[in-house]
């Protein structure tokens, strides 16, 4: 029993994870209808400058409190990173707004190739220790245990979804959101500026992407430049799962993920006697996704869309 | 007149495609591989452009079917199995060694079948959706590749398969011919034709085989049914087109290229691991597809011999110019490549957003987002 729930913790941890980064995919698939592949570069490079942040910080003041120094470090990579999301967007999508529809995914594959290649070029390629700056003193629940960065993630996902859902249905800038994802000529016709909506929404999905780098490096004390690729590829099937454009069902389908995979790995070998060991783990993802998607073409909580050729 | 006038084309273009690996292999045989490996992503460009090109399904897990074929080969001509199974070592002292007569339509059968498998599925689905859904298939067969050396050991897992056995072709064991093996050299006279020439060869062979059938595809009913999937499915299925049949075609006729190219690519590395095909294959060739003009058979050939070719040149050119002690370390000729590959994708698409050499026609959807 206590198995289950420490898998279940750790499910909920991974999802909360998967679930943030799915949010800044799921609002550009909602606004401009294109797969960011960067995404996950994103996440690496805002995870990358926290950390030589922190690295530099803790040599030049090192009297500073650890929660402090991950909060400024957290805030200045997102700065950084939401600019770099920004320029992305003006160079490499911006110009192929109405291009081929492959063209601006072709330009997405490649960005998140040269960012990859610059992080290994800049920061070298090794892992890099990422250090606790929050009490480790884990909590016991039930048995099962949960640390401090554990429950800041759950936490920052539940604050990111509200903080969200505020923004996308009562702000103007969320109108806008939604009256340029409808139609961005009838929006520009009533006054909402397109291009300005959609650097906002890429300027937002970098901070999530940031805020889920930082905890994700704080959650595995690592960082290293490929760091992005797979919470990346893992955040986008969630986000399709949920029923990609939709903010709940990228939370939904996040958290459903992390816990499939977590109580997936952790069952499979005593499921199987043995046979099948928990390096299958990242099939599960994949296998679960397909069965939802026969069954519901448009995700989980997706509207039904008669044409997304 | 005009007609003349493609007749020398192409045979001037066939004479240079004769003659390059000569002149190649007089350079080094290094020169060589790299036109060899170019025409095997020839091989799974033409393939995926039917998928994608022609009939518009997004594909981003193709790289599997390379891997099909690949790992049939591999088991088919290398001691593995007997190796690993006492019932098959009974039954096939000697191994299997495979003839390449039936290596080639195997693979391309095995690699159907499993194309029309995963296509099945994905039917109902679109655009992103697919294109996800069908990454998701190709990193499951990556994953099952790297972990089926247990309980039962049949692709010997992250080590791979080695020692697979070289082409042989032309080999009659009943006229006591012993055929021309490919992974040897080839003396004619005093001239040494190197075994990486050979392969080059047999290899552009079956491009230009590839080459006539897709283009009689294009011109044929079934490659007019998937061009109007691709332009309107709905139209299309009004009209009277069985989508879900033809678009299980496409994805069963790609399949097959990506299969034999698979096989192909075992025999002449004589040797596979679950590496050699990772996602990051699978989207490298989607994107020799898209840069150099999807749909568009001289579009698709440029762009993977592109992409294929030219990052190992400039992996020379920066080994000659000793890049990585002017920079430090920090730059090594296969960072150089990946930069340059990703730059390419970024710069050509920016100035040409349908591919180097596209389509004179098009249908609309290749030339307009649609909303």
């Amino acid at each position: 029993m206590e198995i289950l729930l420490q898998q279940i913790i750790n499910g909920l941890v991974l999802g909360s994870m998967y679930a943030l980064i799915a949010l800044g995919y799921t609002m550009v698939y909602g606004v401009i209808n294109l797969i960011n592949f960067a995404h996950g570069e994103v996440l690496m490079v805002g995870a990358l400058t926290s950390w030589s942040i922190i690295v530099t910080m803790q040599e030049s003041m090192p009297g500073l409190p650890g929660w402090l120094l991950l909060l400024l470090a957290t805030l200045i990579a997102c700065v950084v990173a939401a600019a770099l999301n920004f320029s992305i967007e003006k160079i490499a999508y911006r110009p192929l707004r109405n291009s081929p529809r492959l063209a601006p995914l072709i330009t997405a594959i490649g960005m998140s190739l040269l960012l990859q290649t610059l992080a290994m070029i800049v920061f070298k390629p090794n892992y890099k220790p990422f250090p606790t700056l929050l009490p480790v003193k884990p909590f016991e629940v039930g048995g099962a245990v949960i640390t401090t960065t554990q429950i800041m993630i759950l936490a920052l996902t539940a604050i990111s979804l509200g903080v969200l859902t505020y923004l996308v249905n009562y702000t103007r800038l969320g109108r806008a959101m939604r009256a340029t994802a409808e139609n961005p000529k009838v929006a520009a016709l009533m006054g909402v500026k397109p291009d300005m909506v959609i650097s906002a929404t890429f300027i937002i999905g970098a901070v999530l992407a940031t805020i889920a780098g930082v905890m994700y490096a704080s959650n595995y004390g690592t960082v290293q430049h490929t760091m992005g690729f797979l919470p990346g590829l893992k955040a986008f099937t969630a986000a399709v799962f949920g029923g990609i454009g939709n903010l709940a069902g990228a939370v939904v389908g996040g958290i459903l993920l992390g816990l499939i995979e977590a109580i997936g790995s952790g069952y499979i070998g005593v499921l199987t006697g043995g046979v099948l060991g928990s390096h299958y783990a990242d099939i599960f993802a994949f296998i679960v996704l397909i069965a939802v998607l026969t069954l519901r073409p448009s995700g989980l909580l997706g509207e039904r869309v008669a044409d997304r050729a | 007149m005009e007609k003349h006038k493609k007749t020398l084309l192409i045979v001037v273009a066939a004479v240079a495609l004769l003659v390059l690996p000569l002149g190649l292999q007089w350079m080094g045989n290094f020169w060589v591989r790299i036109a060899d490996i170019a025409l095997l992503y020839v091989l799974l460009a033409l393939g995926l452009n039917i998928v994608v090109g022609y009939a518009g399904l997004l594909d981003l897990g193709f790289v599997a079917f390379f891997a099909i074929g690949a790992y049939m080969y591999a088991l088919m001509a290398s001691p593995h199995l007997s190796n690993t199974f006492a019932w098959f070592a009974q039954t096939f002292p000697e191994g299997l060694h495979t003839s390449i007569w039936l290596v080639v339509p195997l693979g391309a059968l095995i690699a159907g079948i499993f194309g029309a498998i995963l296509g099945a599925p994905t039917l109902k689905l679109r655009g992103d959706y697919l294109a996800i859904v069908t990454l998701g298939f190709g990193e499951i067969i990556r994953v099952f590749l790297n972990n089926l050396d247990h309980p039962v050991n049949l692709t010997n897992g992250p080590k791979g398969l080695g020692q697979i056995d070289s082409i042989t072709l032309l080999k009659f064991d009943a006229f006591g011919i012993p055929g021309l093996n490919l992974g040897r050299f080839l003396d004619i006279g005093d001239f040494r034709v190197s075994s990486v020439t050979l392969y080059y060869y047999l290899f552009l062979a079956l491009v230009v085989l590839s080459v006539v059938i897709c283009h009689r595809l294009e011109l044929s009913r079934i490659g007019r049914a998937w061009m109007a999937i691709r332009e309107d499915e709905i139209a299309a299925k009004a009209m009277g087109i069985n989508t879900r049949n033809m678009k299980l075609l496409a994805f069963a006729m790609g399949a097959t290229f990506g299969g034999v190219s698979g096989a192909m690519f075992a025999a002449f590395q004589g040797f596979v691991s679950p590496e050699s095909f990772s996602l990051m294959e699978s989207i490298m060739i989607v994107a020799m597809v898209v840069l150099g003009g999807i749909g568009y058979l001289p579009g698709v050939i440029l762009g993977a011999v592109l992409l294929s070719a030219l990052p190992e040149v400039l992996r020379w050119v920066s080994g000659v110019l000793d890049l990585q002690a002017a920079t430090g370390g920090r730059l090594d000729p296969a960072i150089l490549r990946q930069l340059l590959i990703a730059l390419a994708m970024i710069v050509v698409m920016l100035m040409r957003p349908r591919g180097l050499w596209p389509a004179p026609e098009h249908g609309k959807s290749l030339q307009q987002v649609k909303r």
